[in-house]
């Protein structure tokens, strides 16, 4: 049973709208900071969480993030404190997910890795550089452990891949809106709509779109094709400001506040 | 043997290799490796690389006998495969060539390509010159003040070099970037890759276009002595010439392959680049390979004196022949480098490149071995991969070989 799944089905079927999803760097600017931060997300409208895992390669992240986990990274983050971050905020409602490089699980161990997930009360990962083609072993473990496997989708995704993509995922199917990588942009175009519908049409009941939504009248478009709206850079870019941290808190709480009104009124 | 280990296709060698990678590249990756295996059946695609090697980059390079050298390896006989004789310096025009002309095949228009010596780099400009393609090269920072007279001969080639201010600022974090390009303009954009590491099918395909070094040395060997070398030597970073010279004698059960890695401060010490001596398996950069990494599967950086050879990873098929022990691995210091460096300049009047001059390192160590076990008879052929003109800051500095007010840094190359 994916929470993750039920918790999308539960917002379009009870209040008819899109899922807002944010994503959060573990350790940054430290793991407590990363705690609270993600608290004051979930009090702001998030309604599920993706924890970021820092890694020293991430090649599907653009500036913001980036630079955000080469601090979590100096400051001494752990992969083991991603478990930390998701007991302490396993019991408010929104549905973690953890967004992990390979690598890292790889060489913590996949079944070590889910067995400790399950017990923080993760839901699943989200895995930007593991296509389900290479993900056998991965697959394998998350069944096995009931977890989600949220894999993405790109515009560049052929019909056979969306299938392929669409057959392997549980919790939703992550639809890149543009080719590229992590962060803030002005204008999504019409690619990420026509991907949704191509993978709906592929097989997936839930597609979730994610790169580049920061903006409230981003998230209400998004939010009208699509069963959730994922949005990371735009978080992290206020905690990343000049500022003491409550003020940096309360900035990113605002942005989570206009994303989180956005989704509720895009199909009004 | 029962099988040949020649020309493996990949994606795995082994448990190693793959293709861990976003999917917004897989269709790029699908594209890259169809149009490779129809260029492959095609024999104008071969004809046309054979033409170029010949007419374009002054293949083949041939092989040379260097006795006052080999007399500090014990007194074996040391030959040099000279790919330091290539158009652009080294061996990496043999790759660049062959991906430039897929790039004509696939339709696209520019070219994007990761350096660490600025090697590859100088060689993917110069090829797109040749083939009127736009072309950007990602560079660490660090290394573009370390090879600063490359990034000139990039940009004289018309090439745009962005130093990649992330990470280690070396090859590693070039690659990053590059990829990071690549997910973005992939729908215009080929990216050539360097080394014979990454995702498939780039391992397989770099090192069937490096191949013919080894190739042409085992029929120069047979040619020059009658028999086949008992050593091959050759550095290993990403792999690509090593690769390239150990293919064509994988079947060769009696010749002796060995890589030499990186060893920077030593392999004891934390600052190396020696993947295979000091590493475990892991994944970086689409493949799973041995990699430097720390108890959570973090990337180590590397550290060496040689730009081309500092990376944290290795190509995939070098794990595989380490783990199978048809490939022997060994760690070369940044001071045994230099030293191999200026005895083969003084010794041999070649200058060679810091990378190179790992696989020298290692051809004294290999001979004087030899000769301690009798076996004085030896023959041992080392890859010259590449030329060391664009070391001759480093090596100024390291033996202080000009007044120490002289700046050689050239500052403001990477603005």
């Amino acid at each position: 049973m994916s929470q993750v799944a039920d918790k999308i089905r539960d917002l379009r079927d009870n209040e008819g709208r899109a899922a807002l999803i944010g994503y959060l760097p573990v350790g940054y600017p430290s793991v407590e900071g990363s705690i609270e931060a993600a608290r004051a997300l979930i009090e702001a409208g998030a309604d599920i969480l993706e924890l970021g895992v820092p890694y020293t390669d991430p090649v599907m992240d653009g500036e913001t993030i980036q630079y955000a986990v080469q601090e979590a990274l100096e400051g001494g983050v752990r992969l083991r404190d991603v478990f930390t971050v998701i007991r302490a905020i396993s019991d408010l409602g929104a549905p973690v997910l953890v967004m992990t490089y390979f690598n890292p699980i790889f060489h913590y161990g996949l079944r070590r890795f889910a067995q400790e997930l399950v017990e923080a009360g993760g839901a699943g990962l989200i895995t930007p550089d593991l296509t389900p083609d290479a993900a056998q072993d991965w697959i394998d473990v998350a069944n096995e452990f009931d977890l989600d496997k949220v894999f993405l989708v790109a515009p560049s995704s052929t019909t056979e891949r969306l299938e392929l993509t669409a057959a392997a995922s549980r919790g939703f199917v992550y639809a890149a809106s543009t080719m590229g990588v992590t962060g803030e942009r002005a204008t999504l175009g019409t690619r990420a709509e026509e991907l949704v519908g191509r993978t709906r049409e592929a097989g997936a009941e839930i597609v979730c779109v994610g790169l580049g939504v920061s903006r409230e009248e981003q998230a209400r478009d998004v939010g009208r094709y699509a069963d959730g709206v994922i949005v990371g850079s735009a978080f992290v870019r206020p905690l990343s400001a000049e500022g003491p941290f409550d003020q940096r808190l309360a900035a990113m709480s605002d942005v989570a506040r206009a994303l989180a009104h956005g989704v509720r009124t895009a199909r009004k | 043997m029962t099988s040949s280990l020649q020309n493996m296709p990949g994606p795995f060698f082994g448990e190693f290799g793959g293709r861990y990678m976003p999917e917004a590249l897989i269709a790029a990756l699908d594209e890259l490796t169809a149009t490779y295996e129809a260029a492959k059946a095609d024999p104008t695609f071969a004809a046309e690389l054979v033409e170029l090697n010949k007419s374009y980059s002054g293949r083949p390079s041939i092989i040379t006998e260097v006795p006052r050298f080999a007399a500090h390896a014990g007194g074996v006989r040391v030959f040099l495969k000279r790919e330091d004789l290539n158009h652009t310096g080294s061996h990496k025009i043999n790759n660049v060539l062959g991906q430039a002309l897929l790039t004509k095949r696939v339709g696209k228009k520019r070219v994007i390509a990761e350096t660490g010596a600025g090697q590859h780099g100088v060689a993917t400009a110069t090829a797109a010159a040749l083939f009127d393609l736009e072309c950007v090269v990602y560079m660490g920072e660090e290394d573009t003040k370390r090879q600063a007279l490359n990034v000139a001969r990039m940009r004289l080639l018309g090439a745009e070099v962005v130093p990649v201010k992330t990470g280690s600022r070396t090859l590693k974090d070039a690659i990053n970037e590059a990829l990071r390009d690549w997910v973005t303009n992939v729908e215009n954009t080929n990216y050539i890759f360097g080394t014979a590491a990454g995702p498939h099918p780039f391992p397989a395909m770099v090192r069937d276009f490096q191949r013919i070094i080894g190739v042409e040395a085992r029929q120069q060997m047979l040619d020059e002595i009658g028999r086949l070398p008992d050593v091959v030597a050759a550095c290993v970073g990403g792999g690509s010439n090593a690769i390239g010279i150990f293919d064509a004698f994988l079947d060769d059960s009696d010749v002796r392959l060995v890589g030499l890695e990186a060893g920077g401060d030593g392999v004891d010490t934390d600052r190396h680049a020696a993947t295979i001596s000091g590493g475990a398996p892991g994944i970086l950069h689409g493949a799973k390979s041995y990699l430097l990494q720390d108890e959570d599967g973090q990337t180590i950086e590397s550290h060496s004196i040689s730009a081309g050879l500092d990376y944290p990873g290795v190509g995939p098929q070098h794990s595989y022949l380490a783990s199978i022990g048809r490939a022997e691995y060994q760690a070369i210091t940044d001071a045994e480098a230099m030293d191999a460096l200026r005895l083969l300049s003084r010794t041999e009047g070649i200058i060679p490149a810091i990378e190179s001059s790992h696989a020298l390192a290692g051809a004294i160590k290999l001979g004087q071995e030899a000769a301690a076990a009798g076996r004085t008879d030896e023959v041992i052929l080392v890859n010259l991969s590449g030329r060391g003109d664009k070391d001759v800051a480093t090596a100024a500095r390291w033996f202080n070989l000009v007044d120490p007010d002289v700046n050689l840094d050239e500052e403001g190359m990477d603005a």
